[in-house]
């Protein structure tokens, strides 16, 4: 009897252990066992992983006085027209953009300022009629004899967002001969202006594998950086001979003068911060070569190449910032080596005497005036004219930012920006193209980052992290809308946002999978754990199963 | 154990960037660090900067008591080349050098504040070498002597840094001893790194050879070791790429052709 009992006793508290590590102590383990992952919208982000950009750019066509007759005039104004081009360029990505042109004829102050003589006054006055939003262009049709524009130019393009055009429409073309005339000119006029196909997929090119490209604009693009947050722009002056040479350059003023108010126009861009440095007894690490004809010293297009590396270890960078940096050195020759050209390939001298390296930043060459030399007391003071080194640094900060250099159209005549350094249009340009390598990056980089977690189950994924993923796709979304609806600002500085927060999550320093055991240590340390504490309980359940088995046949 | 290891992405315009760990502590690794620092050397000769270098040294020979010779590391036993030299830039010394260190420069999720020269600085267009030196055995290499990586960690660093575009092509072997020195009592270099080091003193600006005799440096009859290396993931034919476009040292440059004009002194700012 008592045997009976303990059986039975033995088979009840089996089973009340079992119940209760099946009911309590494997949801709790469980539970306390997780990783604590903040939910990601998952689907949001795989809908981003296919990018059918839908770009729009508002045109304006104003046709002056003079340039239709009443009839074509009738017929024709106003209307509104689209003309759209689509380019898929594989399976996952692709863009579409349309013109959305605007046709009328001028107002009486537009008129009025057509109607002058001079172009460039012509541009002051328009641009201060209506601001312009940035990514629209205006184009005004002059009369075919019209003074404005020089005699064999017919078109001009203006530093602001406005551009003229002579009209290439007589009396007797119908509406749609005028329309079609227009058009083309229009077309050609807006891929100099705003952006053209290869830049586009210039653009998109880390979402697509290489080999797709043109040649020219893919190249260019290799020039620029890819779009950084921030740039350290640095102005170093070389002087390798100070015994003879006291070089004295006014970098504060020249800075303030001429690189702040261009940064300052950029700065919705990138940030930017500006120093300057002055590195004495710092060589070229190339021997420039003596030329007996000119005897003057030169240096071969081949040999820019090393000069760069033995000089970039001796320079300073800030330590604090993490921007990329871009350095401009002014080298002044010493005098065993005055003056010293830089000759191209053809062995003509350079005219500005510098070179500039993608990602890096530019050299110039300063040649100091000889005749100043007559003086016996050394060292020689050099005043460093800063206008002509600005002209040229300014130039390599613009191809280095990406400001792209336009072919010019056949008889057309591009404004310069003179002290603005960068055109309104041009600054258009990059806003384009940035806005679209801003969606392509911040869209790779989601997708990667929700591929990884998925991946890798072992990742804490924390509150601030999902905030800021969620952050980037609200933020890429908009984009894309801001970029359909024709509005380029909004859809960069959204793009610029969607970026900001995708890298801030995928960099996160909390994100190393450190939680990570492979699964043959996770059994190592739950075996000697819990196999002693199973092992009787499940070796008593199986001899109650085997109890009840007997009984039931018995029975 | 040796590891190196290239990872390269596109055909054009590269920077390379390396990171150089030695794993080892204690004085009788001597030869761990005398190979870190070699490689480091040579790389630098090839025209990396310090910027883009991070080199990881566990513990640091030059000024060990035992050390007969201070302030020196010497890597070939006719005591030549003094490989510490007078400019090495260590990024991570002594107990800095943890798996957990070197994951988050792989990765590049570094807290705020660390400073540029602990970061690996390179972008989608950057080439990175990776040399890593120490004990190790099937799938794992030691650190420290109290932590150890493995090959699973490491695939996974290189699967994220793929997917910030920066792919890896690796290239693993085993280790030998190669040179006893015996006035310093400890072993020198091995024979891998030996070779690889003659190998690369041998290359210079304009030099021809290309990345397949790189991967011919060490055969088996002289290495005593199994080096193994994988091209699949490397999108251009080894062939064709020189060592010193990989190494990018030589910078592509061009001409500045266009000037803007600009008036001196103009305060003529169009204010809109």
């Amino acid at each position: 009897m008592a045997a009976a009992e303990e059986r039975s006793r033995g088979k009840y508290s089996a089973s009340c252990i079992t119940v209760v590590v099946i009911l309590l102590g494997l949801p709790l383990w469980w539970k306390t066992t997780e990783t604590y992952r903040a939910s990601l919208p998952y689907s949001q982000i795989n809908d981003l992983d296919i990018l059918l950009l839908d770009i729009s750019v508002p045109v304006e066509v104003v046709f002056a006085r003079g340039t239709l007759t009443t009839e074509q005039q009738k017929k024709l104004l106003p209307q509104t027209q689209f003309s759209q081009k689509v380019n898929q360029l594989d399976d996952k990505t692709g863009f579409k953009y349309r013109y959305e042109k605007t046709y009328r004829a001028a107002t009486g102050i537009e008129q009025d300022a057509i109607m002058g003589e001079n172009v460039e006054v012509a541009v002051v006055t328009l641009s201060r009629v209506y601001e312009s939003l940035a990514g629209s262009v205006v184009i005004y049709v002059v009369p075919a004899d019209s003074q404005l524009l020089p005699q064999e130019v017919s078109v001009y393009i203006g530093k602001h967002r406005a551009a003229f055009l002579r009209s290439p429409v007589t009396g007797s073309h119908s509406v749609e001969d005028v329309l079609q005339d227009i058009d083309d000119n229009v077309e050609e006029i807006l891929q100099t202006m705003s952006f053209t196909d290869d830049m586009v997929i210039a653009a998109l090119s880390n979402r697509v594998p290489s080999g797709m490209f043109g040649t020219d604009t893919f190249r260019d693009s290799m020039t620029a950086f890819k779009s950084s947050l921030g740039y350290e722009i640095t102005f170093s002056l070389l002087n390798p001979d100070p015994k003879f040479h006291n070089v004295c350059w006014e970098i504060e003023r020249a800075v303030n003068n001429y690189v702040q108010p261009f940064l300052d126009k950029l700065s919705f861009i990138a940030n930017f911060s500006v120093d300057s440095q002055i590195l004495y007894y710092a060589v070229l690490g190339v021997t420039p070569r003596f030329d007996k004809t000119s005897s003057s010293f030169s240096l071969n297009e081949d040999s820019l190449p090393h000069v760069i590396n033995p000089v970039e270890a001796k320079l300073g960078s800030s330590v604090a910032s993490s921007y990329p940096v871009l350095n401009f050195l002014l080298y002044v020759p010493e005098y065993s080596h005055s003056p010293l050209y830089i000759r191209d390939s053809s062995g003509s001298p350079v005219e500005s005497n510098a070179f500039h390296s993608s990602r890096w930043g530019g050299i110039m060459i300063y040649n100091v005036d000889q005749r100043q030399l007559n003086e016996t007391q050394l060292p020689v003071a050099v005043n460093i004219d800063m206008a002509r080194v600005m002209e040229v640094f300014l130039s390599q900060l613009r191809l280095l930012l990406g400001i792209q250099r336009v072919q010019p159209l056949s008889e057309s005549l591009v404004q310069s920006p003179g002290n603005m350094v960068v055109t309104d249009w041009e600054t258009d340009s990059l806003l384009w193209v940035r806005t679209v390598e801003n969606i392509a990056t911040a869209t790779n980089t989601l997708t990667s980052l929700a591929q990884l977690l998925d991946e890798i189950g072992n990742i804490v994924i924390n509150d601030n992290i999902a905030s800021e993923v969620y952050s980037a796709v609200a933020s890429v979304q908009r984009s894309l809308q801001e970029l359909e609806a024709g509005r380029l600002l909004p859809a960069f500085l959204a793009s610029k946002e969607a970026i900001t927060s995708s890298e801030k999550a995928f960099f996160d320093p909390s994100l190393l999978h450190l939680l990570y055991f492979p699964d043959d240590q996770k059994f190592a340390i739950y075996i000697p754990l819990f196999l002693p504490m199973c092992v009787p309980i499940v070796l008593s359940l199986l001899k109650t199963g085997k109890d009840l088995k007997w009984r039931k046949k018995v029975d | 154990m040796k590891l190196l290891l290239h990872c390269s992405i596109e055909c054009f315009q590269f920077r390379c960037s390396t990171v150089q760990v030695c794993t080892s502590r204690f004085w009788f690794n001597y030869r761990h660090v005398a190979n870190t620092l070699s490689i480091y050397r040579s790389v630098k000769r090839l025209g990396i900067p310090d910027s883009h270098i991070v080199l990881m040294l566990a513990d640091d020979m030059a000024c060990n008591p035992r050390n007969p010779k201070p302030a020196t590391i010497f890597s070939h036993k006719n005591m030549e080349l003094n490989v510490y030299g007078d400019n090495v830039e260590v990024d991570y010394r002594g107990y800095e050098v943890t798996v957990e260190s070197f994951l988050r420069v792989l990765t590049g999720r570094l807290p705020q504040s660390t400073p540029r020269s602990k970061r690996l600085l390179s972008d989608d267009r950057s080439n990175i070498l990776i040399y890593m030196t120490g004990h190790g055995g099937n799938g794992f290499l030691k650190f420290q002597d109290s932590e150890e990586i493995t090959n699973v960690e490491l695939a996974d660093a290189f699967e994220q840094m793929w997917q910030k575009r920066r792919r890896p092509l690796p290239r693993v072997d085993g280790v030998v001893v190669h040179q006893p020195d015996l006035a310093i009592g400890v072993h020198l270099m091995d024979r891998y790194t030996y070779y690889l080091l003659e190998f690369l003193e041998d290359i210079h600006p304009a030099s021809q050879i290309n990345m397949n005799d790189l991967f011919r440096v060490c055969p088996p009859s002289q290495c005593v070791s199994t080096p193994g290396h994988r091209t699949d993931l490397f999108q251009r034919n080894p062939k064709s790429v020189l060592i010193t476009d990989f190494f990018g040292s030589v910078r592509k440059v061009e001409i500045t052709n266009h000037i803007i004009q600009l008036t001196a002194n103009d305060t003529e700012t169009e204010t809109r």
